[in-house]
């Protein structure tokens, strides 16, 4: 029977190829666009991190006052100060902790070899853990280098290709400003997108190249370029310049669920000492964020990529409607037909089913020309996007699957209608009015 | 029977595919109508002047290595040497240029330690030079005198004798027009210094059009200083049509003053388009969904009427038989998809609207133009217009003597 709905579905595209022609490419064109704008959405608004995300948090304190924080909402600005920073480390509240600011460094392996300039995180030895980075050699330094402010670093996979074929490099050292820096691991592939701990530097693209200790790029007052802020003129000298009120730390801690709330109480205390101690001239005013608040909160997602998606789906609606438009005509043009079929005892059933796999016939149609219209789509997002969003428009198989899905589904459901209609066909009363 | 009452008929009796139509033209105009808002918006900021002479300047950057304990001969060497290259107008070192991507920026007061009030400003460094390298005009006021130059790093730096400025800074910190010697405090907020120089424009090196680094494009400050830095930027202005080849000997030339240096140079017609790439790729996603989409409910509305049309033969062929003439038919059709699509238009005006309050409420979008809307409403109408002249034509043709012979459902054609 199947067969037989089959011949006639394509029997009955045939008839009328111009509107069947426009009925696929309605639904191959809302479809394509739409799976084009929803895979570089969802890959820019994807959770990096899905395993730990609600366990890690950024800590913010206002330590400028009511007055001279601003332009963020709430009052806040994104980083600490080193003072607070450096507090809140040593209160030890959290599982594990890490100060993060974003240095550039220039790195050699051989005093003649050309140097590698990168921007360079200056992280803690359980960041790595925190976010569990994958490692392909070695591992993180130990808590006595970051107290010590040790020259070790932590390369990725394709730095660590580049300065030594992919050998393991480890105990290898890496000269950076005549100081050499000991490789204690090398990073395996990771794909962390986006790079929540620093949205400053392409937080789209790839992973950095090089890690060093916080404590290591403190003492070589490595410049930093992930973002400082100073109500006041910036003190010249660099020790003044740590004991000063500029933000420009961040503070990530992993917390396990139960203990948050204490987490949240020991930060609050901390403001609250600190206006006791006469330091903060107005109430504490804190807040914690986990990944997904922090993205959020720092419009990682660029707004106009929301409008892109929100115009897409209206499109993919208003071919919807159009192939249903044309559907339901098609429908109305063959009543004739129907009432013959129905007068010589084909049921109702009989004719809606028929009509659903004509619908379906159109949206699988329609899904082949939606995947040529989504590799193009994603080929020109390529092309004319920024490189750093350019990596994430890409067509996978998850995509894909959603698409056919998608385009049959809508196909079929622009079909309803016209289906009902048909299968309402009088039988007597059309062939007495012919 | 008049042809008001024919029309209001015969979408009653289609109402469906008429519902159908409108919606699509409702849908379509508030995308439309946004999209080309936003457009015209990331276009119009992403091609505006920057005031520099762009298409002759490049920018060379000389990273040190290994530490250098006389940055401040090297630089002096390398923009003698920049200078002396042929093909070369004028050069200067600098910290920042327009469209750079990220810069420096200052709070300007004109009392020390003003609490509100301030104007932000981006910060840029030069010497007696710069004007001249960028091609900029003072519209007011002296440029530097080589003796005012004085040498800095990023945390420490003596006072200055003065500050030239642009023409939209000066306003907005003197609304009454006598900017020129007035002082102001600025990174400091012990020793003002007064403005000596107006220019007419030097946009920021900020891109965002958004947030707070829209806030100040056209404000910027030129400050007497040489950066002594490991990491030197050179503003260099070639003679028109001498850019590539001046570009090459640069690169070459900074690089045998001292080989342990990265070396790199862009043109500035290559900053702008990294720093618009993302605007202007915006821009044209969002035109090939809109100008599909339009295509899309053209072809809707064709498709529909021509159904309408194959269905309507016998009726069309008995109005014909009764005394219609060709023009009736041809009105008639396109009357009706006037109405259907002057509804849809009408909606599509209120959602248009609606769409615009909540994208600026949730997205970085801008008011919606009246201009725009209306604009977008005609233009659907014409299209609905020109979508079902085909086959209102076709029905127009069709013979009287169709009335006479068997109803026609399907189309003659096979």
């Amino acid at each position: 029977m199947f067969n037989y709905y089959l011949k006639l579905a394509f029997q009955n595209l045939k008839r009328n190829v111009w509107v069947t022609v426009l009925m696929i490419l309605a639904i191959g064109a809302g479809v394509g666009a739409s799976m084009t704008t929803l895979a570089l959405y969802r890959a820019m608004s994807s959770d990096p991190i899905p395993a730990k995300s609600h366990e890690l948090f950024v800590v913010q304190v206002d330590n400028l006052g009511p007055n001279k924080a601003g332009e963020q909402s709430e009052g806040f600005k994104e980083y600490l100060s080193y003072i607070d920073a450096v507090a809140l480390m040593k209160a030890r509240g959290a599982k594990r902790q890490t100060l993060i600011y974003t240095t550039y460094l220039k790195a050699r392996s051989a005093p003649d070899s050309k140097p590698v300039g990168a921007p360079v995180p200056a992280v803690y030895g359980d960041f790595f853990k925190m976010l569990d980075a994958p490692f392909k050699y070695g591992g993180p330094w130990v808590p006595a280098d970051d107290e010590a402010g040790a020259p070790v670093i932590v390369l990725s996979r394709k730095l660590d290709d580049k300065l030594f074929a992919g050998a393991n490099s480890v105990g290898k050292s890496l000269d950076i400003a005549g100081v050499a820096y000991r490789v204690v691991g090398v990073l395996d592939d990771w794909p962390l997108v986006p790079r929540f701990y620093d949205l400053h530097v392409a937080p789209f693209g790839n992973v950095d190249e090089m890690f060093i200790p916080f404590n290591r790029a403190v003492r070589a007052q490595a410049p930093i370029i992930s973002g400082s802020s100073c109500n006041d003129p910036r003190p010249p000298e660099w020790s003044d310049f740590l004991h000063s009120e500029c933000i420009w730390v961040q503070l990530w801690a992993e917390v396990p669920t139960p203990e948050i709330a204490a987490y949240r109480s020991l930060v609050n205390n901390y403001a609250a000492d600190q206006q006791r101690l006469g330091r903060f001239h107005w109430p504490a005013h804190t807040q914690v964020r986990d990944v997904m608040q922090w993205l959020k909160y720092r419009h990682a997602v660029p707004g106009q990529l929301g409008i892109l998606l929100l115009a897409s789906f209206g499109f993919l609606f208003v071919c919807l409607m159009n192939a249903m438009g044309l559907m339901l005509a098609k429908t109305i043009g063959r009543t004739q037909d129907i009432s013959v079929r129905r007068a010589l005892g084909a049921s109702r059933r009989a004719i809606a089913l028929q009509s659903l796999v004509e619908t379906g016939v159109v949206g699988l149609v329609g899904a082949a020309i939606g995947l040529a219209i989504t590799m193009l789509g994603t080929f020109a997002i390529r092309t004319v996007l920024a490189d750093q969003y350019a990596a994430l428009a890409y067509l996978d198989a998850k995509v894909v699957v959603i698409e056919v899905i998608c385009a049959i589904a809508a196909a079929v459901a622009a079909g309803l209608y016209p289906t009902w209609r048909a299968a309402w066909v009088q039988p007597a009363l059309q062939l007495k009015v012919e | 029977m008049d042809s008001n009452r024919q029309v209001r008929l015969a979408i009653y009796r289609k109402k469906f595919g008429a519902v159908l139509i409108a919606v699509q033209i409702a849908i379509t105009l508030a995308i439309l109508s946004n999209a080309v808002t936003l457009i015209a918006e990331r276009l119009s900021w992403s091609s505006q002047s920057t005031g520099i002479d762009e298409d002759n300047i490049f920018f060379a950057y000389a990273e040190n290595v290994d530490v250098n304990p006389n940055l401040g001969a090297e630089q002096a060497s390398d923009l003698a040497a920049l200078r002396a290259l042929s093909g070369v107008v004028d050069a200067y070192a600098t910290n920042a240029f327009p469209l750079q991507g990220g810069g420096w920026s200052m709070s300007v007061g004109l009392i020390p330690s003003q609490k509100t009030g301030r104007a932000d400003t981006s910060y840029y460094f030069g010497d007696e030079h710069a004007l001249h390298t960028l091609g900029l005009k003072l519209i007011a006021g002296r440029n530097f005198s080589p003796s005012e130059i004085l040498d800095r790093n990023a945390t420490s730096f003596p006072p200055v004798s003065g500050f030239i400025v642009t023409r939209i800074l000066a306003e907005k910190l003197f609304p009454a027009g006598d900017a020129l010697g007035r002082s102001i405090y600025v990174e400091t907020e012990t020793t003002p210094a007064p403005i000596i120089g107006i220019v007419d424009r030097l946009q920021g090196p900020f891109v965002d059009a958004s947030g707070y680094f829209g806030t100040f494009t056209e404000s910027s400050i030129l400050a007497p200083y040489r950066l002594l830095d490991e990491y030197s930027t050179f503003a260099v202005r070639a003679n028109p049509g001498a850019l590539n080849q001046v570009m090459k000997a640069a690169e070459k030339k900074l690089g045998s003053i001292n080989g342990n240096r990265i070396i790199t140079v862009q043109s500035m017609a290559e900053v702008r388009k990294i720093a618009y790439r993302s605007d202007r790729g915006l821009a044209m996603i969002l035109a090939a969904v809109t100008v599909t989409l339009v295509a899309v409910t053209s072809f809707g509305m064709f498709g529909l009427t021509s159904y309408w049309v194959v269905q309507r033969r016998r009726q069309i062929g008995i109005r014909r038989a009764l005394g219609a003439t060709r023009l009736a038919i041809l009105r008639q059709f396109q009357q009706e998809n006037l109405v259907i699509a002057a509804l849809g238009a009408m909606a599509g005006i209120a959602l248009s609207v609606a769409l615009n309050l909540w994208l600026v409420q949730h997205f970085e979008m801008i008011r919606i133009h009246a201009v725009n809307v209306a604009g977008a409403a005609v233009a659907l109408i014409l299209l609905g217009q020109i979508a079902v002249y085909w086959p209102a034509r076709h029905a127009a043709n069709i013979s009287p003597v169709v009335a006479l012979r068997g109803a026609q459902f399907r189309p003659s054609k096979r």
